[in-house]
């Protein structure tokens, strides 16, 4: 709204009341508003760039059967045919697991900061445990599970590894973004419920987290896109295969990132080479699942919203 | 009379204690990070038959002889996240400010989606765009840069010349890409804070749009802007993946203070280097290396969020 008037604001009412806007800062001004046009523009350049490429050179071998319902096992690196199955099972696996251990946690940090902390010191610290966290780089939380799970309990590598990793990069995105849902959930409600005599446990689980849920759900969807898509932690933690591998506990297991760092260090880059239409077409996939799991966070947030009389 | 203190139920005692537990579980994964990485990396440095904060070199293959320092990784960490941030950092400011101030209304947040698309890109998709498709169209523009401005050291010949695909200059630029939603999501929310009245005001004596923006928005903006900056800076500093991919490592040249160089960041190395991680005297160099990484990380994110919680607070 500030904005809004300024074209009439810049011109004098009667001209000899007011004093002409000089040519100086018009000058300055114009050149203002075209550098934040372009940076703007700048932005946009790149993601298209990027998303041409991947759709472009992915293409190719996406369309194939072979591609969803093969693994690389059966052919050799440079022989066309196969296809990443075994990388999808490992990456939404893995992306479950993590999941499945991160969202409670989460949850439960999140449902402690709004509902019980309400500025007690914990409270102070948890948050900002939590931005700091949210800032450890993924290379330094897959070092950790590395020290614990694999030099110190003397555990194999293996997908479960990377999901313990993945955890600790998904958990403060999942507090954020619930904190927030449960935030803008109105106290009216809270009160209504504990003036029926409903315990306050009970009217977190019953009104306010399915008040918030459909915020939280696409929250959550949204976290575990971007874990799935990690490559740092899938190094140190788990070894490679091109074999299908279900068993997210023993031996090496594939992932679609994983998968394309391996491409790149032991394959050719050439255009058009078996190498180089493998990483693209492993780009794509993961691109089209990161995608379709924020279409599902799209369609079940508007599900589960609560309904409007 | 007397008021009665309402007895707590069981099943709330329960629920509370959990949710408390679970927040208590995040404080002490942090403590639990550092101890961990302390504990393994101790043994390492006992090893080290060098300095392990000024040496350059890294030899950890033979774990009974292992020299290993963090100089040259910690000076090439700190010159891709500068590229990256004197990049990002400008641009950034641009499209918060187009995003709070110039665009219409009703496309501020399609645009505003947009460029938060960019950090849902997966930062091994950027690594391999980076050095297949962006590098050969800015060797170019770095080989241009190194023949006019190579007098000046930042400029000067790389130690992996002629090759101007795997620099610290190109890792810079993609770095700077990733960087962008993150400084601009945050400035834009800080803008978009700006009291009306200050606004309204500087309209009223008849301030052009530049102007309304360098003596109000701005002037408000600043610290969460700078801290904004900061947390880009945070996110600089560990990127691994895209990194490992891009750089390329000479062959026993040192860094040599130019962007053209070759080179490896903490978070890059690590990353490369994963093979050694059988024998856990090497393992521990490296992760010797990735304390020092989260150190530094923990401090700058500290710093970043100190400056914005005061403007939040404000």
């Amino acid at each position: 709204m500030a904005t809004g008037t300024l074209s009439e604001t810049d011109r004098p009412a009667a001209s000899p009341a007011f004093q002409q806007t000089s040519l100086n800062r018009k000058v300055k001004n114009h050149v203002a508003t075209v550098l934040v046009w372009l940076s703007f523009l700048l932005a946009v350049v790149p993601l298209v760039w990027v998303l041409y490429t991947v759709v472009a050179n992915g293409i190719k071998r996406i369309p194939y059967s072979n591609w969803w319902s093969q693994d690389f096992g059966s052919v050799l690196s440079d022989e066309v045919g196969g296809g990443v199955l075994h990388a999808i099972i490992g990456t939404l696996e893995q992306g479950l697991m993590c999941a499945i251990i991160a969202v409670p946690l989460g949850l439960g940090v999140a449902i402690y900061l709004v509902e019980y902390g309400r500025n007690s010191t914990l409270s102070k610290i948890t948050t900002f445990m939590v931005d700091i966290l949210s800032g450890v780089p993924s290379i330094v939380a897959a070092l950790f599970i590395y020290a614990l799970w694999i030099t110190t309990l003397g555990l194999p590598r293996s997908g479960f590894a990377v999901s313990l990793a993945l955890v600790l990069l998904m958990i403060p995105v999942v507090v954020r973004s619930a904190e927030e849902m449960l935030r803008i959930v109105p106290d009216d409600l809270r009160e209504a419920s504990y003036a029926l005599g409903v315990p306050k446990w009970k009217t977190i689980m019953k009104v306010v987290l399915p008040t918030a849920l459909s915020g939280i759900i696409s929250g959550i969807m949204m976290a575990l896109a971007r874990v799935m898509g990690e490559t740092a932690p899938l190094l140190v933690l788990v070894g490679y295969s091109q074999y299908t591998n279900w068993d997210l506990f023993n031996n090496g297991q594939a992932a679609l990132p994983l998968l394309m760092n391996n491409e790149r260090a032991t394959n050719s880059m050439e255009p058009g080479s078996v190498g180089f239409d493998r990483i693209w077409g492993a780009a794509l996939t993961l691109v089209l699942i990161i995608a379709l799991i924020n279409l599902i966070a799209t369609v079940v947030s508007r599900v589960v919203a609560p309904k409007k009389k | 009379m007397t008021t009665k203190r309402a007895k707590v139920r069981p099943g709330d005692r329960i629920f509370k204690n959990l949710t408390l537990s679970a927040g208590v579980f995040v404080v002490a994964l942090i403590a639990l990070i550092g101890i961990f990485l302390v504990v393994q990396a101790i043994p390492a440095l006992r090893a080290d038959h060098v300095n392990f904060l000024t040496a350059r070199v890294w030899v950890t293959n033979d774990p009974a002889n292992m020299s290993f320092g963090i100089f040259d990784l910690l000076l090439v960490t700190i010159y891709t996240s500068l590229v990256a941030l004197v990049i990002a950092m400008p641009i950034s400011l641009g499209i918060a400010l187009f995003l709070t101030q110039y665009a219409p209304r009703q496309l501020a947040r399609p645009f505003a989606y947009i460029v938060d698309l960019l950090a849902a890109v997966p930062s091994i998709i950027f690594g391999l765009w980076g050095i297949l498709v962006l590098a050969p169209e800015l060797a170019p523009v770095a080989q241009w840069l190194n023949d006019t401005l190579g007098f000046i050291p930042i400029f000067g010949t790389g130690n992996i010349f002629p090759n101007f695909s795997g620099t610290i200059f190109t890792a810079g630029v993609v770095l700077a890409v990733m960087l962008l939603p993150i400084i601009t999501s945050l400035s834009r929310e800080v803008f978009e804070r700006t009291p009306t009245a200050q606004v309204e005001g500087a309209l009223a004596l008849g301030a052009t749009r530049w102007e309304v923006i360098r003596t109000t928005v701005l002037p408000f903006g600043k610290g969460g802007y700078i801290g904004a900056s900061m947390l880009g800076l945070g996110r600089a500093l560990g990127e691994t993946i895209a990194l490992a991919v891009i750089l390329y490592i000479p062959l026993g040249n040192q860094f040599d203070w130019s962007i053209f160089d070759g080179g490896a960041t903490f978070a890059s190395k690590i990353a490369a280097n994963y093979a050694e991680f059988n024998d856990p005297k090497s393992a521990g160099a490296y992760i010797a290396a990735g304390l020092v990484l989260f150190v530094i990380t923990f401090a700058v994110n500290f710093a970043a969020r100190a400056i914005i919680g005061e403007r939040k607070g404000a």
